[in-house]
């Protein structure tokens, strides 16, 4: 609680102190002035403020808002000659604003521990001298020093020391990650044991803390449905509950000729009724407790509407490549004739040594250090074919089908991707390489279908057969191959279409974003993903964690069910209340009890949303 | 140019809403955001004219919820 608060719990307490005594010595028969006294000091020590504004409010020709209402209803009651009743509506009243603001302020420290992640300065180290600048001075390149218990400056490699990094408002993980030369390293994450000099790899503004930054920053201009109905409620709602309790107060004194301050009671209460508070504060807290819960899961919305839209969402497509497999290739299954698989796989890598293709690069890795032992001469690589090369004595020809077509050798063919290699004119046996499923995928997928996830279908510009394979090890319902990046837009649009449901896709590459901007709910990769993909897309699951979209989709039918429980709840009870103030069933003092009583409910109810599971 | 300033002590969702409004129907402002729970204050204007959007937008705030102040 701050200062503020503390002091308004303090006149609230002294204020129910007095209100306490006053009763008690009316009770015990004491005169009238002494009680009424004591109701009047109570009713200014707690509600001072409350007139005040509403002054304040008239003054400025505002609108009618709660503290004119309130003032209305309790200085009617002290016409009324109800002073207990008077000081009860104001001490019920801004109890119920203390626990509001308390409830709120709770709210807002989750989604600002995000904001204090931004490291302020860095340890930079430029001709030999040790400078502490900002973090947006430092270039990529650079090399940076990090000490112990520091937060990591900006994201780069680091080339000395070892220690473990806290990443947990990337991941949501908690659990330290060990780190050592090499190893990356990224801008927020907290260094916990050993001083680490670091290689900057990217400029601050580029840092995935500099990203999530921004996103949550950006995210609250997205409303909901739901919060958007309520914004318009609430504005034609407050000013027909003020001519109603008009109407009730006055229309009545023509035919009823006795008791008229009962009307004019009656009208109060309804007044006092009106304050739609409980719905205006626990629908937007709502959504924000979700929104708080998945960043705590390193899972980045965009905004309430993006949570509400998630939790309709009946169909999950997602993008092959980097998405649900790692993006890079590895070597698969040697086939050999007459030769030792380590044996071919090094003379195969050791022609391959210098070229920039990705699957020559994954051919050099697996064979480790065993290509470096033989001397090669003469390397010539013809480009949408292969290589050829002097590898010691024998000439190597490596590369795919084609090439050995060109060389007149017959090979044993495979029709998975492959390099061939041949030795002196001679097959002598082919590597086989494919992309590799992330271990995570058919964990997520069978989530997914826990969830009651209508259905799954991937889409790639990959060929059909290795397509078909990862479609059936992860169980996805259907799937599209050989696809252009313009075919994948049109076959969502498909999609959409057919499913009753929102539509999701997953993606991570630049060619996504069309993709990610048409579907309903666009999900993107974080780290791996290219920058367009993580603007255009609705939510950003930091560390590409795949069982992360299950869990984003609990959420947010989580949240959206206790939107709607509070919206239920708070009119259903409003509407109760409002009836029974007609009727005279219910006093001024029980009018706010109930309306505070619905704050709190909904404001708890609303809280539970920031619980993750 | 669009910039997001801090507001202090905005203790009443509907008093964002409001302020909002009012800040949307200001001339010159192409779009306003006020963020109750974030407690921030989001405006996007003409370069020539920002500084001066900016003070009414503080006035603003003021009348509606005399207890909050934005951070310049």
């Amino acid at each position: 609680m701050n200062r503020k608060q503390k002091r308004i719990l303090l006149r609230i307490a002294c204020s129910a102190f007095l209100l306490i005594l006053a009763l008690v010595f009316n009770k015990i028969g004491l005169h009238e002035i002494i009680s009424s006294s004591l109701c009047l000091g109570a009713f200014i020590a707690v509600g001072y403020d409350v007139i005040m504004k509403a002054v304040w409010g008239l003054r400025h020709r505002n609108f009618i808002d709660e503290n004119l209402l309130m003032s209305i209803a309790s200085v009617g009651a002290v016409f009324l000659k109800e002073f207990f009743e008077a000081v009860a509506i104001m001490l019920f009243y801004q109890i119920g604003e203390l626990f509001q603001s308390y409830a709120v302020n709770k709210s807002r420290k989750s989604i600002e521990a995000i904001s204090n992640i931004r490291p302020d300065t860095a340890r930079v180290v430029r001709n030999g001298e040790t400078l502490i600048v900002s973090p947006e001075e430092v270039e990529t390149g650079e090399i940076i020093k990090i000490f112990a218990g520091e937060r990591i400056a900006l994201d780069g490699e680091i080339i000395q020391g070892e220690t473990s990094v806290n990443n947990s408002f990337l991941t949501g993980e908690s659990l330290p990650k060990d780190v050592g030369v090499g190893d990356r390293v990224f801008a927020g994450g907290i260094n916990m044991e050993g001083t680490i000099t670091v290689k900057v790899t990217a400029p601050f503004s580029q840092s995935s803390v500099a990203k999530i930054l921004e996103l949550t920053e950006t995210s609250f201009e997205n409303k909901s449905k739901s919060e958007r109905f309520i914004t318009k409620f609430a504005r034609y709602y407050t000013p027909a509950v003020v001519i109603t309790a008009l109407l009730i107060a006055i229309i009545p004194q023509f035919f009823i000729n006795d008791n008229r301050g009962e009307w004019i009671r009656r009208a109060l209460t309804f007044l006092v009724i009106s304050c739609p508070c409980a719905l205006v504060i626990s629908v937007p807290l709502s959504f924000f407790g979700g929104i708080g819960a998945a960043s705590a899961k390193g899972i980045l919305v965009k905004g309430s509407g993006v949570l509400e839209t998630l939790s309709k969402c009946d169909t999950v497509v997602f993008d092959k490549t980097g998405t649900l497999t790692k993006g890079k290739f590895t070597v698969k299954e040697i086939y050999t004739e007459k030769i030792n698989e380590r044996v071919l796989l090094a003379v195969c890598a050791a022609a391959e040594s210098q070229s920039n293709h990705p699957i020559a690069k994954c051919i050099v890795e697996a064979s480790k250090e065993d290509y470096k032992r033989f001397r090669v001469n003469d390397v010539r690589e013809i480009s949408g074919k292969g290589i050829i090369a002097m590898i010691e004595k024998w000439q190597v020809a490596v590369g795919n089908i084609k090439l050995m077509e060109e060389l007149d050798i017959a090979v044993k063919p495979t029709d998975k991707t492959a390099v061939y290699v041949a030795i002196d004119q001679k097959f002598a046996g082919f590597i086989t390489v494919g992309d590799t499923v992330k271990e995570e995928a058919k964990e997520a997928i069978a989530k997914l279908i826990e969830l009651e996830t209508e259905k799954t279908v991937m889409l790639t510009g990959d060929r059909e057969e290795n397509a078909g394979e990862i479609a059936e090890l992860l169980s996805i319902d259907e799937y599209f191959s050989n696809l252009l990046p313009e075919n994948k837009v049109e076959i969502l649009e498909n999609i959409i279409k057919d499913s009753e449901g929102k539509v999701v896709f997953v993606g991570d590459g630049i060619n996504d974003a069309p993709v990610l901007a048409r579907s309903d709910v666009g999900i993107s990769m974080g780290s791996i993903g290219s920058d367009a993909a993580n603007t255009t897309a609705d939510v950003v699951i930091a560390d590409d964690d795949l069982r992360k979209i299950p869990i984003a989709i609990k959420i947010a039918k989580r949240t959206t069910e206790i939107a709607t429980q509070n919206i239920i709840l708070a009119l259903s009870v409003k509407i109760l209340f409002l009836m029974m103030g007609i009727f005279g069933a219910t006093g001024m003092a029980g009018a706010v009890f109930a309306d505070v009583g619905i704050a709190v409910i909904t404001i708890l109810n609303a809280m539970r949303s920031m619980k993750a599971k | 140019m669009k910039k997001t300033f801090k507001i202090n002590d905005l203790d009443c969702a509907h008093c964002a809403a409001k302020m909002e409004e009012k800040i949307k129907a200001l001339e010159g402002v192409a779009n306003a955001n006020v963020n109750f729970i974030a407690q921030k204050l989001t405006i996007e204007a003409a370069d020539e004219i920002f500084d001066e959007v900016v003070k009414k937008a503080a006035l603003i705030c003021k009348e509606v919820e005399p207890d909050c102040t934005v951070v310049f």
